[in-house]
């Protein structure tokens, strides 16, 4: 028996979503037929400032197109600008940068595996998850002196060094870290509740992914292993690891690889601090770019890829940024078709939207 | 905090912010600062709220929801500002696509500045936004007579 079709609208407001995204669930019975979303209610219009906005200034307002992988987006922005100007940026500051966004992709996937504790219901897992986090935020705020927005990045270098003694802090500091989300990944993948939520649900295939522009953990959950970061920026062609690719396609295999990219973070983190070097920080920069580039960097929901263009002068023409959850939104609407009306809030979260990034 | 006689229970809405304010609201709720000791809980129905916190400033997509969520939430009600761009737009006020702050569309009572707020901070202005509630709640006795 087909029951009659109803449109449930789910959003913006919306308690398991921290920020606003609308979809028109199109349902029968309690199947979803179709999910149609629509977006817009975080537009800023942020890209169209470079053109009031000095290069070296607008630094800050790439950091804060999202607050969750906010440094990611000023290495973004900063590496692009250092390639149209041929800056050369001491090995150092290189580290560095390394070492913050690896703090930064902790602290998103841990939020992340919180939120979405929060969406099955399991609130003792979703404050578990939190509490972690903030031993990574206090490392943030001990190094750059911001929790979620640093400002520790810049044209030419970063802004802050960190000590020999603090270094070695926090690489024994990482360790505690590191066993504790080793503790809490235990829950995710072997809890009954856990699996019983994820397991089969919001099925994508490898095709699929690749076809519609999947990135990151959402790609990886696929088995498509595609990772910026193996492209050799900052530190990373430097440090050893693999991208963690799974093969389920479901919310499970998804949950799966962020909750392994956090562990994998911490060991990359402690690679850094063995491996880095002494010497500056920070190059002077002179001059206005000229030129384009694109540049790519992976971002903790995928790849995002930042477009300048430069024409001599010190204000930017374009900018253009493709964030992760833009891209990753067809496979979401995928995943959506066929579900039931119940696991929408779980399906919705594995992409770790960001709506921030997404809407700019 | 004598003067809390109720469960304060709170809404939040993100306006445009950029995350950061919002991931900040939601860090108050968890273990390391724990305000739901103190019986104030994040609820995702205006029906139900006495507080309602808006991060970010106003643009053309969300200014029915801000007014739509504002406009269901009994009296008497509190809103807090939180972060700069809630305030006055923040770094993104010469954007094309923002009018301003909260305050432009509706009035808000507490004002927590911060790029991005600071959870200590925030629970400061929810604090004031308590004493404020009470006030408006006593004058609203006496306005029915008793």
């Amino acid at each position: 028996m087909t029951g009659r079709r109803t449109v449930v609208p789910f959003g913006p407001q919306h308690p398991v979503l921290p920020e606003p995204i609308h979809l028109d669930l199109v349902i029968e019975d309690e199947k979803v037929i179709e999910a149609i979303p629509s977006i817009g209610y975080v537009h800023r219009g942020l890209e169209k400032l470079v053109e009031k906005k000095d290069y070296k200034n607008y630094v800050y307002i790439a950091e804060r197109i999202c607050g969750i992988c906010s440094f990611i987006h000023s290495l973004g922005y900063c590496q692009g600008v250092e390639n149209i100007m041929g800056v050369e940026v001491p090995e150092r500051a290189h580290y560095l940068r390394t070492i913050w966004s690896e703090y930064s992709r902790m602290h998103s996937h841990l939020l992340w595996m919180g939120l979405f504790a929060d969406a099955m219901g399991f609130e003792n897992l979703f404050m578990n998850c939190w509490r972690i986090r903030e031993q990574v935020l206090d490392m943030m705020e001990e190094t750059t002196g911001g929790r979620v927005i640093q400002g520790s990045c810049k044209v030419g270098g970063v802004r802050k060094d960190i000590s020999v003694a603090k270094l070695k802090e926090m690489s024994e500091r990482i360790e505690k870290t590191k066993a504790d989300v080793e503790e809490i990944n235990h829950v995710f993948f072997d809890d009954s509740t856990v699996i019983h939520r994820t397991k089969g649900i919001g099925y994508l295939s490898k095709d699929d992914a690749y076809h519609l522009g999947a990135v990151g953990p959402t790609a990886r959950g696929c088995g498509v292993a595609i990772d910026i970061r193996k492209t050799g920026y900052a530190a990373y062609p430097e440090l050893d690891f693999e991208p963690v690719v799974e093969s389920g396609g479901d919310c499970y295999s998804r949950c799966m690889v962020r909750a392994k990219e956090v562990v994998q973070s911490a060991d990359l983190i402690r690679q850094a601090i063995e491996k880095i070097p002494g010497g500056d920080i920070d190059v002077k920069v002179k001059g206005n770019p000229e030129g384009e580039y694109f540049s790519r960097v992976e971002q903790p929901r995928g790849e995002c890829i930042h477009y300048l263009k430069g024409n001599g002068k010190k204000f930017l023409v374009r900018e253009r940024v493709r964030t992760p959850t833009l891209t990753n939104i067809p496979p979401l609407v995928r995943m959506l078709a066929g579900c039931e009306m119940a696991d929408v809030p779980v399906i919705v979260l594995t992409i770790d939207p960001c709506i921030g990034c997404a809407e700019r | 905090m004598a003067y809390i006689t109720k469960s304060p229970w709170i809404i939040h809405y993100d306006a445009s912010s950029c995350n950061g304010c919002d991931i900040e609201v939601l860090a108050c709720l968890t273990p390391l600062y724990d305000i739901e000791r103190f019986g104030i809980i994040n609820t995702g129905n205006p029906k139900h709220a006495d507080v309602f916190l808006v991060t970010g400033g106003v643009n053309e997509q969300n200014r029915p929801v801000i007014k739509n969520i504002y406009r269901q939430m009994p009296k008497p009600n509190v809103v807090v500002a939180i972060g700069a761009c809630a305030l006055s737009g923040g770094v993104f006020r010469e954007c094309y696509n923002i009018a301003g702050g909260v305050d432009k569309l509706i009035p808000v009572d507490v004002y927590v500045p911060g790029c991005s707020a600071k959870p200590e901070a925030i629970i400061d202005g929810v604090v004031k936004a308590l004493g404020i509630l009470e006030k408006k709640r006593e004058a609203m006795k006496k306005e029915a007579g008793n």
